[in-house]
């Protein structure tokens, strides 16, 4: 090893790689592993050597280019795109449900516009069921194609249900405000009444079953007989308002409690 | 570009076993799908072999959390939180439903978004999983756009993203051709060395090519457990079917309805 470089590199510098060993080592020459070792310990910390080591490469140049090159951070995995954080909030199954949801109101909408006035209003009736059909498809296996993955991930449950719960109300509140044109005070805790008793309910039955349980009793309650007497349901008046509270509150309760059924696979 | 590991990564590990089951039970609807499955299985490729019906899906299903047991006893990776668990788990259900309009990038990094990946790590890994299965040119193409055996490898993407300790495939090479089927056996060979990954299949052959041992499953119980080899060693001339592995299956079968 001292032919090569002096491996005493501690405090003198005094020993240097000679030029045919630099060639040597620069063609790829079949050299013994601890000269290789010691010319490269050598070349770490004498730039002279580097440099004559530079001159005596040009053989190699091609070869550094390719490693350099293979050094070259790879090309940027795609950036960022917008409208990922939307597919935390809402799932592409919910996508659907919450069209129909927005046409049928708008429909009832148009419908009120039409029908003159003493006649119960339709986006008032349908105000409360808006939000269950957004809500069954953000957590119910037979409506997300990818509910059985998702239920399996560390962020799956009650919180994930919620997120897109609230995707579905940013889209259906604002909607409501529009369509029914009264006061929030009428329509808004029953829409969230109707909202939680989807989950509460779902908890038990799965959440589809419960949509379809509470669309269609209220439907058959409510909205038919509303319409039959041509008169505004009782239980959409101001005086009802504490029914709903507690619906409400019972709703989140049940939720609560049975949190752990939203981290499995639905029933 | 370098990483950083963190001090969980380096730990060792404290468990012999990433999963072990004992008496496990496990209702499918009404019926105990899985009855009484005792399972203790560690790093590397393990097959989950039976007919239909004996309970495969279940066991994969209460394996990768989403069925509650109904008794027994399951501890994955030696008992840690649920949600710990989770995010050291790779599943691809039997049934892969995704999402069409996604493109593969978008799906696999959703995936990784819902394991709870650290934000700076999700397009590093998600290219690294993408790679993996050879999907690197269809990378940014719809979900709707690829055949079904390019979804199924994006599936398997999604699957190993969060770099799993235990890895649970539902048979995954229904729908592939031999080919894909060979490419897949190579990936499943690949991850013996570091993972637990269990593969339910109906195909005897696939368990010959890639698996280091056999769990036998019938009629919700485990009927034979054991290296591939002992598995063809169990059959005679005399049981039904073509290879070695094939008459091995059905006389193990054959002897455990006798019981």
């Amino acid at each position: 090893m001292s032919r090569a470089c002096g491996a005493n590199h501690g405090a003198q510098m005094t020993w240097h790689a000679s030029t045919e060993l630099l060639r040597g080592y620069a063609d790829g020459d079949d050299l013994a592993a601890d000269v290789v070792w010691a010319v490269e310990v050598h070349l770490e910390s004498c730039a002279d050597c580097r440099a004559r080591l530079a001159a005596q490469a040009v053989s190699v140049t091609p070869l550094l280019d390719q490693v350099w090159a293979g050094l070259e951070p790879s090309p940027e995995p795609a950036p960022v795109r917008r409208g990922r954080w939307l597919a935390t909030w809402a799932t592409p199954a919910m996508g659907p449900w919450l069209g129909m949801t927005v046409l049928i109101t708008l429909l009832a909408l148009v419908a009120d516009r039409l029908i003159p006035q003493p006649f119960p209003s339709l986006a008032l009736l349908l105000a409360p069921i808006a939000p269950v059909a957004g809500v069954a498809a953000a957590w119910a296996r037979g409506l997300d194609p990818a509910h059985e993955l998702v239920a399996a991930t560390p962020r799956a449950g009650l919180y994930l249900v919620l997120r897109r719960t609230v995707a579905v109300l940013a889209v259906v509140i604002p909607l409501l405000a529009v369509a029914t044109w009264t006061s929030p005070l009428r329509w808004l805790l029953p829409c969230l009444a109707f909202t939680v008793a989807t989950l509460a309910l779902g908890a038990f039955t799965g959440v589809r079953r419960a949509a379809a349980v509470l669309v269609g009793g209220w439907a058959a309650l409510v909205i038919g007989p509303s319409l039959v007497t041509a008169r505004p349901p009782a239980v959409l008046e101001p005086a009802a308002l504490g029914v709903w509270a507690a619906v409400l509150v019972a709703g989140a309760a049940v939720v609560r409690l049975r949190a752990a059924v939203f981290t499995r696979l639905e029933l | 570009m370098p990483r950083m590991v963190s001090a969980a990564e380096i730990a060792p590990t404290t468990y012999p076993h990433q999963i072990h089951a004992q008496g496990l039970r496990v209702r499918a609807g009404r019926r105990m799908a899985v009855d009484g499955v005792d399972l203790s299985l560690t790093t590397g490729v393990h097959g989950l072999l039976g007919p239909n019906g004996a309970g495969k899906t279940t066991l994969i299903r209460a394996l990768a959390t989403v069925l509650r047991p109904a008794g027994g006893e399951l501890d994955l990776l030696g008992g840690a939180d649920p949600r710990a668990v989770r995010r050291r788990l790779g599943y691809l259900p039997q049934e892969f439903g995704h999402y069409r309009r996604f493109t593969v990038r978008e799906f696999v990094e959703y995936m990784a978004w819902l394991k709870e990946m650290p934000k700076a790590d999700l397009p590093g890994a998600v290219q690294r999983a993408i790679e993996r299965v050879g999907l690197t040119d269809r990378a940014d193409d719809k979900l709707k756009t690829l055949s079904g055996g390019m979804v199924r490898r994006a599936g398997i993407a999604q699957a190993i993203v969060n770099d799993p300790a235990i890895l649970l495939l539902d048979e995954p090479t229904a729908g592939l051709d031999p080919t894909q089927r060979m490419d897949f056996r190579r990936l499943l060979r690949e991850f013996a060395g570091d993972t637990c990954v269990v593969v339910s299949t109906h195909l005897v052959e696939d368990v010959a090519a890639a698996c280091t041992d056999v769990v036998l499953l019938d009629a919700g119980k485990v009927v034979f457990q054991g290296a591939s080899a002992e598995l063809a060693a169990a059959g005679t001339d005399a049981d039904a079917g073509d290879s070695p592995m094939e008459r091995g299956y059905s006389a193990l079968l054959a002897r455990g309805a006798g019981r």
